[in-house]
């Protein structure tokens, strides 16, 4: 049988998007001001601020580099204009997504000043948006779609019925060949044995620990009580999580039942072939899925039990939730209502080919919730101080 | 109607699956093997949090997803709610 197809956008590199976003990405903190005013010149470009780029160095500054130039790279992105204070980094962003064979630009503020880089960059901002507004969808098949899931403001209902609708969705696309995603390293804790038994291969078994026992060590070092009220979080607790071993058996389902993950990823590091693969990630929602499209990632899978209304600007969220009381009161928010698993009136089965349907609609172009919203969050993650 | 759903057969705590009030008969459902069950509730189980279906001893381990998911630090009583007040993670 073959796989459904897809109406997308296949890029330079071969990669597919599901969406033909001109970005204006900013490198630092200083530069955020110039890329809002060039996208408030140029309708229909997106501007991405951030709250970093300045004095970080060693592995915080690779990881960093990798997250912009991965967020530039993203097939949902046509084209891209950079904007730092100084050339040197901002040409480091400007090479790494160029590789793509996308169009890309940078400019710089240091001696020409903001008003005259944001008219420089404005012109160049409304040349690519020209230029993609002409781009084709053509036919791609599912498989091609890479998929990451994270859940968020879980509660029991995220076990028993939205994370393991994710599963069956993800044991689905992975026997299409597809690439896909899981994480959330602290939230495996009490779970963590059952990750490494669902390894394809001894090594990825180990990719795997190693990434665990250092994001354990990072939790030791820095915690000073058991993280009750953080992990699990406040919303966590009044849905009646009550431990991190109860949210990370509840978390796993995202995994289906017959997934083995190939390799296990160190932060925003794009995987080098299709199948599941673990990627290192704090559980903080904004945070993870930012290093997930900075990974390469073209859609995510959100499920929520009490209701997180997380956005990407570049990857599309797909929510959906087990909750009746969330599906009621925070409809605006949920793109699939699962809740009739609760009720007995729903199997997994048809559950996983509805999140499957909703997938290929916004793969076609359906917006999510998010998107129509405006919920754009782009979170970096800081593994430490600046110098 | 299914009022709380229990995961697997080797599990002490089931999951409202609706609001349930005190001193109900709570209708519940194993997920694995599509059995019945029913519960007299002791409290109020607000939906998605966990009610006792046996006895469960201080020391001990709730068991849901057919895993140990925390210590017991308050004996428990079958119809009770389970949460932090009696529950505490073995972890952190």
């Amino acid at each position: 049988m073959s796989n459904p197809t897809v109406m997308a956008y296949r890029r330079e590199n071969g990669r597919v998007g599901i969406r033909n976003h001109v970005v204006i990405l900013p490198l630092d903190d200083l530069s955020n001001s110039a890329c809002e005013k060039v996208a408030f010149n140029i309708k229909g470009c997106k501007a991405l601020p951030h709250a970093y780029g300045r004095l970080q160095f060693g592995e915080d500054l690779q990881l960093f580099f990798r997250t912009l130039i991965g967020t530039g790279a993203n097939p949902n992105v046509a084209a891209v204009v950079v904007i730092g204070i100084e050339p040197e980094w901002t040409n480091i962003i400007v090479d790494g997504i160029a590789e793509t064979g996308k169009p890309v630009t940078g400019f710089s503020i240091e001696r020409h000043g903001e008003i005259k880089t944001v008219e420089m960059a404005s012109w160049k901002a409304k040349e690519y948006m020209h230029w993609a507004s002409e781009l084709k969808r053509e036919e791609c098949d599912l498989g091609e779609i890479w998929v990451s899931t994270k859940c968020g403001e879980s509660d029991t209902t995220s076990g028993l019925a939205s994370n393991p609708t994710v599963g069956n969705a993800f044991d689905k696309l992975v026997a299409m060949g597809a690439t896909l995603s899981f994480g959330e390293t602290s939230e495996i804790t009490g779970g963590e044995m059952i990750v490494k038994e669902r390894a394809a291969t001894p090594e990825a078994a180990e990719q795997f620990m190693a990434l665990f026992d250092r994001y354990a060590e990072m939790i030791d070092r820095n915690k000073t009580d058991d993280l009750s009220g953080s992990q699990p979080t406040k919303g966590n607790i009044a849905g009646g999580l009550t431990t991190i071993e109860e949210k990370a058996m509840g978390n796993i389902q995202k995994i289906g039942r017959k997934c083995q993950y190939v390799g296990a990823l160190d932060k925003a590091v794009t995987p080098t072939g299709p199948g599941l693969w673990y990627m290192d990630s704090s559980s903080a929602a904004a945070e993870a899925v930012t290093l997930w499209a900075a990974a390469g990632f073209v859609a995510h899978f959100f499920p929520t039990g009490q209701g997180n209304i997380i956005g990407n600007p570049i990857e599309p969220v797909i929510k959906l939730t087990a909750n009746p009381r969330t599906a009621g009161d925070m409809s605006e928010h949920i793109d699939y209502d699962c809740s009739a698993i609760l009720r007995g009136e729903m199997t997994l089965e048809e559950s996983g080919d509805n999140l499957m349907e909703m997938l290929i609609r916004t793969c076609n172009g359906r917006l999510t919730a998010q998107e129509v919203l405006g919920h754009e969050e782009y979170v970096l993650t800081k593994l430490y101080e600046s110098a | 109607m299914i009022q709380f759903l229990v995961h697997e057969k080797a599990d002490n705590v089931g999951v409202a699956a609706v609001d349930i009030k005190t001193g109900e008969v709570a209708q519940g459902l194993y997920m694995d093997s599509q059995e019945s069950l029913e519960m007299k509730t002791l409290q109020d189980i607000p939906l998605g949090h966990k009610i006792a279906l046996t006895d469960i001893a201080a020391d001990t381990s709730v068991i849901k997803y057919g895993a140990d998911i925390g210590r017991v630090v308050a004996e428990i009583k079958a119809g009770e709610h389970v949460h932090t007040q009696n529950l505490k993670t073995r972890r952190w």
